[in-house]
């Protein structure tokens, strides 16, 4: 297949001229005839006892169908947990139930209280306002630290604790990793924060239900990554609605970032209140109730300890993790501190032993799951940071004493101590690289240049290592995870030729329709444009699980490879049966099948119609039709590794950084399109730099959040970024995929965070200012705090 | 949004009758009322576009003064304040494209944010600020954060702004909102410096006299050298706590006069 439609070839993306003539229909564009509108009444306090709710005077305001209360859903289950966590000593976690609607207590500012659905949506934030509300206010419990005092309020009263977990990951490590640390010769210790961040979709989430009557049968549009889930999770532990009988539709969705994986109260409500009330049902949050009721990323406290002998080798890693589940348990909230982040910290290091401790918390605030990177992040940056304080420590290169401890290209597969295993890699390629495409060895003069300007200039590199194509299902079951993580493909032939992939992966932004159009091009020999992508609609996909964890290609590509390929093995025996040649002598290329040794050929097409119109056709043998499914589940993660490094100028007098240039080497395995993955790398590093640099998430003691709106939460914008090098010429194929390839979604946001950290340290330091740690975002003012000794 | 009723008179008469009532609400560009409203902060019985008033727009200049109709959007200012350089590049800096090519500045100066621009200018230039009753002198007008000495009805008709030797503003963004963390405005007449801050304060706007003893009889970087603003009475917020605000004012200054031109 030419490469300017196959595997490999940088192709434009073809969804993007809808996105960007304004031709893209997302959820709120969707309108059902008789379409009603709900605003939600959202606690404004953390913490409280709802002691009066009367919304008798709301009821008859202008246009007002219902009000909707906890006492509606009395007969409903609770937003259920995807992923059961096992703590240190073999108990389950704490679960307390997540009512739809605010049940006796609210928890966090933002808790829905009650529903107002009317005519129009004006009316219904009018009878809002008539709601005779009052709350108890309650301490609100907001800092994990003295959350698990004993003297706490409790969130959960039922719970007894504010203490959701206390993990232990390898438990039987802990006594070895101890004596370990004790008997070093250098222990570098850090304690820092990971701070929260809102996802802040481009789209924000939006939800329409509808019911029709006649056959019972309920729909709901909404803004998810993964439409399966949600009907799965909704219709049997929230709704009691049997799958056939509910559909959930995800239309083109601007951005999830993890945000929109998760089963959300508000698409249960306006799936339930549909029926109640005999009309669709639309929801659509604004910007300010998005920063309140989207589940936020990150939010983690942690003290990492790293042991190395005199040359600067690791001995063990320990790190002990508070980690923030808010109010209530979001889908998959407990395995992201857990099994995506522990399992993680080996980063790219042979440490021989390593204990992880997560102690997982309930507060008065948003709850909290993945966020693009999810765990990884988290885990990238303790390592990458802790190594850099050694490194100071040491008087060692901070290339040097990575490269020393790397996974040598010779030791894969290799075994962590932390119970995965990486297949494949070569992180000292990946730093040759970035050391090349970052110019190391000009710095020098640059910082020269910096100096004579009055500026800090500081050189940072990390590496990392993340965990994609999340994952064997029995492996995740066993874990906890109460859902398999396959993924699924139908690849339908058309009689004429054309094929429409049906996929359980779920475009948000990543360009699917793109990338697997080529995958099947290349494998088919037919014209990308043959090929149309079909995704979002439980009633045209088989069940899948939808997209995060940078999973599509490597799990849902292979299923459309499996697909394709019992495609390929059925038109070869109708192919054959035409030429009344053996299958085995057919030979299938650029399109067309022939019979080896002979210059008998037919194209794609006479068998794609033979298929269908099978007069001449094997009928004994074959079933008409050219259409197979197949259901893909890994045999493990894939591993994609980075080296990256970042070149910052501090303004020593203010506080202000300057982010001057970023290199990216990665190895992602094969790529199917170039300009889609660096695309998506641009993306992360955005996200990444901007949560290292801006963005932060505050709570005040009260629970109120103090950066609710962009006046105050800094979003990362064009001229706060350099232009990227990204570099992906280092590959070393997955083992274990068909495509051989890893992922690349959440790459960025992992490495860039502590790369972005570490070049800022090296500019204060160069500049006299011993300054060990700063705590993200790196604002100017933290920053120019921290070189005058203080706080921000 | 709560239900407003909307007229858009022609003349300032008509508009001093219109804001007669006492929950009518004048609307510039609405660059800060119109987010008030959609977040149903704000509840006018009527909205009272200044917008279609031909007399409040433009900018000229008038002997030694610059005259800026109140009506005059951001965009406008930065494109044709080219007697009074460091005054259009504020306004050339305000926001983003779209605030400026609805904002006014007499909308700015009547809102009298703590953050914004136009105040630390009008401040620093000893403008004044003319309305459909009577002149106001800037020092008089700033009055505290979102106070002035505007009566209600009362309309920004212009405001006359000296211009100044050599002037320059600079602006510290805050990283979220890009408003002033902190500003500062330097002015240089030939009877004196006037130096302006605007962000920092917890009484919005104010003139630091130290700054402008120390620059009266030595106009360089250097004469503020080692100049503290005091940090009491700071605003200390998520984004900088008042000492450092302070230091930024002492940094800000110093810039703004080796920059002036």
């Amino acid at each position: 297949m030419p490469k300017d439609s196959g595997i490999g070839a940088p192709t434009k993306r073809r969804e993007d001229v809808r996105f960007l003539t304004g031709k893209g229909r997302y959820t709120d564009d969707l309108n059902r005839p008789g379409q009603a509108y709900v605003h939600f009444l959202r606690s404004d306090v953390a913490h409280g006892r709802i002691t009066k709710l009367d919304t008798s005077a709301a009821e008859g305001m202008p246009g007002v169908l219902k009000v909707f209360t906890a006492a509606d859903f009395a007969a409903v289950g609770g937003v259920p947990c995807g992923w059961l966590v096992t703590d240190r000593f073999g108990q389950p976690m704490k679960e307390p139930k997540h009512p739809v609607l605010a049940e006796g207590k609210v928890r966090h500012v933002g808790d829905p209280v009650a529903a107002v659905v009317a005519e129009t949506l004006a009316q219904a934030r009018d009878a809002a306002e008539a709601i005779e509300l009052d709350i108890e206010e309650l301490p609100a419990v907001v800092d994990m630290r003295l959350a698990l005092d004993t003297e706490s309020a409790l969130v959960h009263d039922d719970a007894g604790t504010n203490l959701c977990f206390d993990w232990g990951f390898i438990e039987d490590n802990a006594a070895a990793v101890d004596a370990a640390i004790k008997a070093a010769p250098h222990v570098v210790t850090l304690d820092l924060v990971n701070n929260r961040l809102v996802p802040n979709a481009m789209e924000p989430r939006a939800a329409l239900g509808e019911y029709d009557a006649a056959d019972d049968q309920h729909t709901l549009y909404t803004t998810s990554q993964n439409p399966h889930v949600i009907r799965l999770l909704m219709g049997a532990f929230v709704l009691g609605i049997p799958e056939q009988r509910l559909r959930v539709v995800a239309p083109d969705v601007g951005g999830g970032f993890g945000s929109k994986i998760y089963h959300y109260a508000e698409e249960a409500f306006v799936t339930f209140a549909a029926k109640a009330l005999g009309r669709p049902v639309k929801w659509t949050c604004t910007r300010s109730e998005a920063f309140i009721s989207d589940a936020h990323g990150r939010d983690h406290v942690t003290k990492i300890e790293l042991a190395l002998d005199n040359d600067g080798r690791f001995l063990a890693l320990r790190t002990d993790t508070l980690a923030n589940m808010g109010a209530y348990l979001s889908t998959f909230a407990p395995c992201i501190p857990t099994y995506l982040h522990g399992t993680l910290m080996a980063g790219n290091y042979a440490t021989p032993l390593i204990y992880v401790r997560v102690r997982a918390v309930f507060t008065n605030t948003v709850a909290v799951d993945a966020y693009r990177g999810a765990g990884r992040p988290e885990a990238t940056y303790q390592i990458e940071r802790v190594i850099d304080k050694a490194a100071r420590e040491l008087g060692i290169d901070p290339v040097e004493i990575r490269r020393r401890n790397f996974i040598k290209p010779d030791q894969f597969p290799y075994q962590t101590p932390v119970a995965v295993l990486y297949d494949t890699g070569n992180y000292h390629d990946l730093m040759d690289v970035m050391e090349r495409i970052s110019d190391r060895a000009g710095f020098p003069a640059r910082r020269k240049e910096s100096e004579a300007r009055g500026k800090l200039r500081g050189f940072g590199v990390a590496a990392y290592i993340e965990a994609c194509g999340i994952a064997p299902s029995s492996l995740v079951g066993a874990l906890g995870a109460r859902a398999g993580l396959y993924e699924s493909a139908t690849v339908r032939v058309n009689p004429t030729g054309g094929v429409s992939v049906f996929t359980g992966s779920h475009s948000h932004g990543q360009g699917h329709e793109t990338t697997f159009a080529q995958v099947v091009s290349d494998m088919l020999g037919i014209d990308a444009a043959q090929v149309d992508i079909v995704h979002g609609d439980t009633a045209r996909v088989p069940f899948g699980m939808g997209t995060y964890g940078s999973r599509s290609l490597a799990v849902g590509g292979s299923a459309i490879v499996k697909s394709v390929e019992k495609i390929v093995a059925k038109a070869k025996k109708i192919a054959a049966h035409l030429m009344e040649a053996s299958p085995t002598d057919i030979e299938f290329k650029d399109g067309r099948f022939s019979v080896a040794g002979t210059d008998k050929s037919v194209a794609w097409t006479d068998v794609t119609l033979a298929a269908y119109v099978p007069h001449k056709y094997p009928i004994e043998e074959l079933e008409p039709g050219l259409e197979e499914t197949s259901f893909y589940d890994p045999a493990n993660f894939t591993y994609p590794a980075g080296a990256y490094a970042c070149e910052v100028e501090v303004d020593p007098e203010t506080g202000k950084v300057d982010v001057l240039a970023f290199a990216a080497a990665d190895d992602f395995g094969n790529v199917v399109n170039p300009t889609i993955v660096e695309g998506q790398v641009h993306g992360g590093l955005a996200q990444g730099i901007g949560q290292a640099l801006l963005e932060a998430c505050a709570y005040d003691e009260t629970g109120q959040i103090r950066s609710g709106s962009y006046m105050d939460y800094a979003m990362p914008r064009a001229d706060d970024l350099p232009s990227y090098k990204v570099d992906n010429s280092c590959v070393t194929p997955c083992t274990h995929n068909p495509l051989g390839v890893k992922g690349c979604g959440e790459a960025g946001a992992i490495g860039s965070p502590p790369t972005f950290v570490n070049a800022v340290l090296d500019a204060l330091n160069s500049g006299g200012h011993e300054v060990a740690h700063i705590d993200m975002p790196l604002s100017p003012s933290r920053v120019w705090a921290a070189i005058n000794g203080g706080n921000a | 949004m709560y239900a407003f009723e909307f007229v858009k008179p022609a003349t300032i008469a008509e508009a001093v009758k219109a804001l007669a009532d006492e929950d009518a609400q004048a609307l510039g560009g609405g660059q800060t009322l119109i987010p008030t409203l959609k977040q149903r902060l704000a509840s006018p019985s009527a909205l009272v576009s200044l917008n279609g008033i031909a007399d409040l727009k433009g900018v000229a200049v008038e002997g030694r003064e610059l005259r800026i109709g109140g009506g005059t959007t951001h965009a406008t200012v930065a494109r044709e304040a080219r007697t009074y350089p460091a005054l259009a590049a504020l306004a050339g800096h305000i926001g983003d494209p779209a605030v400026r090519n609805r904002g006014t500045i007499g909308g700015s100066l009547a809102n009298n944010d703590p953050s914004a621009d136009y105040p630390a200018a009008a401040l620093a230039s000893g403008a004044t600020i003319v309305t459909n009753a009577r002149e106001i002198a800037a020092d008089d007008y700033f009055q505290g954060m979102f106070t002035t000495a505007l009566e209600p009805g009362e309309i920004i008709t212009a405001v006359r702004f000296p211009i100044p030797q050599k002037a320059n503003y600079q602006k510290f963004a805050q990283p979220a909102s890009r408003f002033a963390l902190v500003g500062v405005f330097v002015a240089k007449f030939a009877d004196g410096v006037r130096v302006a801050v605007t962000g920092a304060s917890e009484s919005g706007v104010f003139r630091w006299s130290e700054a402008e003893a120390a620059l009266g009889g030595n106009f360089s970087a250097d004469a503020v050298k080692g100049l503290k603003a005091d940090a009491d009475g700071m605003i200390g917020d998520l984004h900088g706590t008042p000492e450092y605000r302070a230091h930024l004012i002492g940094v800000l200054t110093a810039r703004a006069v080796a920059a002036a031109a």
